[in-house]
């Protein structure tokens, strides 16, 4: 029987799912994704964590706690650095020390250290270690990291395409057919869009796993396109216009996500190719306290863009949410509708 | 080119070596006042809501600063991970739209090479010479090195002073000192001068004493307003106090940039293992290995502190429970944001403080003997 290898859904899951799944299954192991985020999940990890984590990171922990008693094997990757001199966020990079500290009864752990800062020597040297676990073959291994490295350009490509994660995970899914789940992938929100009212994009800033885990974002994806609106991320933008978008900045940012934040935000404020931002962020969030400030001056600066700051945390209610952008759309609508009047005379 | 008048933010006593550096390479240096809670509220005011503390408080330091007259900042800065690296870039476009013109100058080189740090103090200062800048920064860690002593002698008198508030008294007149003395010579006098003052203190060297080690992140560690002055109280209820951070480490790690061999960072790291296994920011690691350090020491309990969010620290807060347990050691963490209250921080200190009293009475087995003092 094949060994079971558990991916727990959160954090990360929404960039690297397609590599690392690819690696496990090209290695003979079955991958075993965890269920998407409902309360359970949400009231173990909340349980499990510290008060004072964030809300993705105790999600995390309730992901953890549900494969714990499924799978052979947990993969628990430690992301330092995933390119070049840049961080993602110190309890990323503390994460695997957190959980087995405060999980007691755990599987094996297959801990990867992903520190692409410098080099990625170490990050080699881990990937043969844990397939050696699977395989004594070293091509084996070496043809598994290949496959998993055109995963994750097919996916990007999907990304850059114009799908969010979500749907271009799904599209993945069906394309290979051959990834057994346990649970049904996330049902992406079929919405009948209203069409009796002009068309309305917004753009939506956030990190991954706060955006497209329907659990942690109150469904802000869903209601908006009930809205009436449809939904693009800095998600699909590709690296050069995030690059371009960061040349604003007076210093590097060296946190990933806060670039391709920050990359977005000048990208839709410079091409107007939106009608209005929201960034998602979570409370306590470190990099997005800075991040989000940096975002909001230049808003304010510019004027002409209507911005939102949504800041979430597992007390926050959907209602409160949903007012909110009800109210942010509305205010987008008569703003294009004063602006069709001048036009017009 | 205009003329300079140059500040910088506060963190415990670190304005007395930074404004002897500064002057001795011929800059006008202008300290912001001493924080208040006033310059909490300004800071506050303008500040992201949810920054960590200490860039706020940065920030009311800049603004009563430009108030005496200040034109530039000369700050740290980082590369990461943690937000410290980018509160310069986020404080400067603040402080834009607030119409203080201040030039900003961040002392930071992307990997770390202090001869790059060296470049930019040179820089700052116009025309002096490479002799001058050695000669300051001697000046300078010779002040940290000095305030260093002092506020460990301190932290040893204050539990067993008869009375109460003399230790504090002296302790002020003797950085009061130090802060004037002009050369190196100067601060050492100032500093044996000092001890002696001390020497005169009436001691209770009988009374029963519990030893608690202090970790967290430095900023909070190290500037006694952001922590409501947990020392003092914790002096007061009899506690012996020892930082796992001083002073020079922060200079070291930031202006030095890592240059000197102190054996703490490298002893914190060791001991963290197998607890937490990576650098993860901040000093988070050495909060981990400072905890064990303590408990191997053979202290009565450990106190954590952090400002409130603060990420390393809560990768360090989730892991002490095990540290604790599997060491020995009772843990607290406390952390701190504008809201902190000093009633409310005594209550849980006196708590802490009884608890660790009434395990140690218990525990009558003897314990390794050490000396109280840091482990440089
Ligand atoms: S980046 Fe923010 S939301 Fe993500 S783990 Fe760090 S603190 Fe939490
Ligand atoms: S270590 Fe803590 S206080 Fe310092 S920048 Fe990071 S989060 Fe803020």
């Amino acid at each position: 029987m094949s060994r079971r290898v558990g991916i727990p859904r959160a954090l990360f899951y929404y960039y690297f799912y397609p590599q690392w799944s690819a690696f496990f299954q090209e290695l003979g192991a079955e991958v075993v994704l965890s269920a998407p985020t409902h309360k359970g999940i949400l009231e173990a990890g909340v349980r499990a964590a510290v008060d004072e984590a964030c809300l993705p990171v105790k999600v995390f922990y309730g992901h953890v706690l549900e494969l714990v008693p499924q799978v052979d094997y947990l993969f628990l990757p430690r992301l330092v650095s995933v390119e070049h001199k840049s961080y993602i966020c110190p309890k990323f990079m503390g994460l695997p020390d957190m959980i087995k500290s405060n999980i007691r009864v755990l599987p094996p752990i297959l801990d990867l250290c992903m520190d692409l800062s410098h080099n990625d020597r170490q990050y080699r040297r881990d990937l043969y270690r844990i397939g050696k676990i699977f395989t004594r073959n070293p091509w084996k291994i070496r043809q598994a990291e290949r496959k998993s490295q055109q995963r994750l350009k097919e996916y990007q490509q999907l990304l850059h395409q114009g799908h969010l994660p979500v749907e271009a995970l799904r599209l993945m899914d069906e394309s290979i057919g051959r990834a057994k789940r346990l649970y049904e992938t996330d049902k992406d929100a079929a919405v009948t869009v209203k069409d009796d009212q002009p068309g309305l994009t917004i753009g939506l800033l956030g990190h991954g796993y706060t955006l497209y885990d329907e659990f942690v974002s109150r469904q802000v994806i869903r209601k908006l396109r009930e809205l009436g609106a449809s939904v693009i991320s800095q998600d699909i933008l590709n690296e050069t216009t995030i690059e371009e978008g960061n040349r604003h900045l007076p210093k590097r940012m060296f946190w990933t996500l806060g670039r391709r934040i920050l990359g977005g935000a000048f990208h839709f404020f410079e091409t107007g190719s939106v009608d209005g931002i929201i960034h998602l962020a979570c409370f306590g969030c470190g990099p997005d306290s800075l991040v989000a400030e940096l975002v909001e001056i230049e808003a304010h600066r510019r004027k002409d863009l209507p911005f939102m700051m949504l800041t979430v945390d597992e007390h926050t209610g959907e209602a409160g949410i949903v007012t909110r952008l009800e109210a942010f759309v509305d205010m987008i609508r008569r703003r294009q509708k004063y602006r069709r009047q001048l036009l017009l005379g | 080119m205009k003329h300079r008048r140059v500040t910088f933010p506060h963190m415990g006593h670190i304005h007395i070596a930074l404004k002897a550096m500064l002057e001795s390479i011929g800059l006008e240096v202008i300290v912001p006042p001493p924080i208040t809670k006033r310059t909490l509220s300004r800071g506050i005011q303008y500040s992201p809501e949810f920054a960590c503390l200490p860039l706020k408080i940065n920030l009311g330091n800049f603004l009563e600063a430009f108030d005496l007259g200040a034109n530039t900042i000369v700050m740290a800065g980082g590369w990461g991970p943690c937000r410290f690296g980018y509160y310069a870039q986020v404080q400067r476009e603040i402080l834009r739209d607030l119409g203080c013109n201040f030039e900003l100058i961040v002392l930071e080189a992307p990997d770390t090479k202090f001869s790059a740090i060296l470049g930019q103090v040179k820089e700052l200062a116009g025309n002096c010479s490479w002799r001058q800048i050695g000669y300051a920064v001697r000046l300078g860690w010779e002040k940290v090195k000095a305030l260093d002593a002092l506020e460990i002698r301190v932290q040893q008198l204050r539990p067993r002073e008869i009375r109460g508030g003399q230790v504090e008294a002296m302790y002020r007149e003797v950085l009061n000192d130090i802060d004037r003395a002009a050369n190196i010579k100067q601060i050492r006098a100032a500093l044996q001068e000092g001890y002696s003052r001390f020497q005169k203190l009436i001691l209770d060297m009988e009374k029963p004493v519990v030893r608690i080690g202090l970790v967290g992140e430095i900023y909070t560690v190290l500037e006694p307003f952001t922590n409501l002055h947990i020392e003092r109280h914790l002096g007061r209820l009899g506690a012996e106090v020892t930082r796992s951070i001083y002073l020079s480490q922060w200079v070291n790690d930031h202006l030095f940039a890592g240059l000197l061999r102190i054996p703490s960072t490298k002893t914190y790291w060791n001991l963290s293992v197998p607890y937490i296994n990576y650098w993860v920011g901040g000093h988070g690691r050495e909060t981990v290995g400072g905890a064990v350090y303590f408990a191997q020491q053979g202290y009565d309990g450990v106190i954590q502190i952090g400002p409130l969010t603060c990420m390393p620290e809560i990768v360090a807060q989730s892991i002490l429970p095990q540290v604790s347990l599997e060491q020995g050691i009772p843990v607290l963490t406390l952390y701190f944001d504008e809201h902190s209250g000093e009633a409310g921080l005594l209550t849980r200190l006196e708590a802490f403080v009884d608890l660790v009293r009434r395990r140690k009475k218990r525990e009558k087995k003897a314990r390794p003997k050490s000396q109280p003092v840091p482990i440089w």
